[in-house]
């Protein structure tokens, strides 16, 4: 069971259960929505950039612990960032959950408690949809992003 | 189930265990509780060694060769389908067409059946528990032909409404197809009462026997239908391998589904004349092996008394019911008084894929998500389910572990 401890980590549950930025922006920049058939986990991503910087960012949807705590930390995490930025910290999120590179948990912050992922490879998905859904909105992509 | 029951011993469980190899493993270093039968059952000796049996001596294809080889191949292929005969009670071994499975069983009468008989208008009523496969098909049909889809619904505990099916029997229905079983939730229907109902009005009804057959008994003479369809990996046979039953006249009516080989009598470029019944629906070489993995499966099965495997199922549900319910924060979804051994439920505040992946490193195998079912789900409310499904060699001690392994995941989420 250790490998489920790595996975559950105090963080994750605790976002999980008390979700952050969990609201709607009210005319927001642009927003997007992912959408994972295989289990029916459903996010809405909400943007408001100012120029090219994140001035606020939030969700609303229904999913597994791993896909809340995911988009809660996700809307923490890019917060002041550019969109370059984002992008490079989805890259390291994207290897760190699939364990195709070195950890880049130092670069990564509170994001380095999805560790766990890459021992569970059917829940990868659950973790990076409030992601996809993200870079959706970033390009403001219109339809519903799956993870199929 | 028939009124008169011979008497008979009871069903040996711990003996039976020991058929199945993969029932014996540790997994993530536990042993292995699985609880996934209605995804797709374990396989007894007497199907792993039908199967090597056939690869190893009598590989040959059938109906055709004058070889000794093919000569054997063909008596197991045809005894096989004997089997399946005798199991399901059928009158004659043409009315047993081997497909893939319950899907191609129901795509070929919506094919085959559908676009012969059917035309722009006509209903093909359902219920709301069906599996996408007793589903989509049907779309597929009114597209072609402009046919049209009726769902009757069900009550809060799973349950079909027959007045509100025996509402939607209009004069536009021509055809019925209803689960016997839901594989989402377990709920055994009526059938027999649905098969009146509907040949009262010369309706004919297909029944999609997926999740019934390694539970119950199955006559499809005393339940009238007019087709039965199944699959093999879920009866302790192989995948890749399933069952059409049709009466004999219907198919007889019926086109070819695909063309091909073992399906003609004679070809010409002018003129090709089809075989006779079964092999009519049998294009091209068939899954051989499967079959005869099927037949020892239900040989093995039936040596077991289904009766027996009913008996001993029901006992086990209705522990588990009662083991579940005791759970604080568990709904079970799916409370049908006629039930096969099914129990789907959902834990309070906790996601089903979550609750999946802790039981999973407990050793324990269950289903989560929506069990291609997803009108099921909306009609409860919740976008999946965590499904324990069992099949006549689980334990209450695996019922048990069940439990305690929900509690487990209740105390990770600290709930």
């Amino acid at each position: 069971m250790n490998d489920i401890a790595d996975l559950y980590q105090e963080l994750i549950i605790d976002h999980s259960s008390r979700p952050r930025n969990f609201r709607p922006i009210g005319g927001a920049a642009s927003s997007a929505e992912g959408y994972n058939p295989l289990c029916g986990d459903k996010v809405k991503v909400y943007l408001q950039m100012d120029g090219d910087v994140v001035a606020d960012a939030s969700f609303l949807g229904d999913g597994c612990a791993i896909s809340k705590a995911s988009a809660s930390l996700m809307t923490e995490s890019i917060k002041g960032k550019t969109r370059a930025e984002v992008e490079k910290l989805f890259s390291e999120f994207h290897d760190l959950v699939t364990g195709a590179g070195d950890s880049h948990s130092g670069r990564l912050g509170k994001l380095a408690a999805f560790s766990g992922l890459r021992e569970f490879p059917t829940r990868v998905k659950c973790g990076t949809l409030a992601w996809h859904t993200l870079r959706a909105a970033l390009k403001h992509e219109a339809g519903v992003i799956s993870t199929e | 189930m028939s009124a008169e029951r011979k008497p008979v011993l009871d069903l040996d469980v711990s003996a039976a265990r020991k058929d199945f190899p993969a029932l014996h493993q540790e997994v993530h270093g536990k042993p292995l509780v699985y609880l996934d039968n209605a995804a797709t059952t374990q396989k007894p000796t007497a199907v792993i060694d039908a199967i090597d049996r056939f690869y190893r001596l009598d590989c040959s294809n059938v109906h055709r060769g004058v070889h000794e080889l093919s000569e054997r191949a063909t008596k197991a292929f045809e005894e096989a389908r004997t089997s399946v005969k005798r199991f399901i009670n059928a009158r004659t071994e043409r009315e047993i067409v081997f497909v893939r499975g319950t899907t191609e069983a129901i795509n070929l009468v919506a094919n085959s059946y559908g676009r012969s008989h059917l035309k722009a208008g006509d209903e093909i009523l359902i219920s709301a528990l069906e599996h996408h496969s007793n589903i989509v098909p049907w779309q597929l049909l009114s597209d072609q032909v402009g046919t049209r889809l009726v769902a009757a619904p069900i009550n809060d505990d799973a349950e079909l409404m027959l007045e509100e099916f025996e509402r939607r029997l209009g004069p536009n229905t021509a055809l019925v197809a209803v689960a016997h079983v839901s594989n989402a939730l377990g709920t055994v229907m009526p059938v027999q009462e649905i098969v009146r109902m509907a040949h009262d009005r010369n309706v004919p009804v297909l029944i999609d026997g997926a999740q019934a057959v390694s539970h119950l008994r199955v006559d499809v003479r005393e339940l009238g239908c007019d087709f039965y369809a199944f699959s093999g990996h879920k009866v302790f046979g192989p995948t890749g391998i399933g069952i059409l039953y049709g009466r004999e006249d219907l198919l007889d009516r019926m086109p070819p589904y695909q063309g091909g080989g073992d399906m003609i009598r004679s070809v010409t470029f002018e003129k090709t004349t089809y075989n006779e019944l079964p092999y009519k629906f049998e294009a091209g070489t068939p899954h051989i092996a499967g079959a005869i993995g099927l037949g020892a499966a239900l040989d093995y099965l039936s040596r077991l008394g289904i009766d027996h495997v009913t008996d001993y199922e029901r006992g086990l549900l209705a522990y588990g019911t009662e083991l579940l319910e005791s759970i604080r924060g568990l709904r079970l979804i799916g409370t049908a008084r006629e039930k096969a051994a099914v129990l789907s439920f959902v834990l309070e505040g906790i996601h089903p894929h979550d609750v999946g992946t802790v039981l999973d490193r407990l050793g324990i195998a269950v289903r989560t998500g929506h069990h291609c079912a997803q009108p099921v789900m909306a009609r409860f409310g919740v976008p999946a389910t965590t499904r324990a499904s069992l099949a006549f060699y689980n334990t209450k001690a695996e019922l048990d572990a069940l439990a305690d392994g929900i509690r487990q995941v209740q105390q990770w989420f600290k709930l």
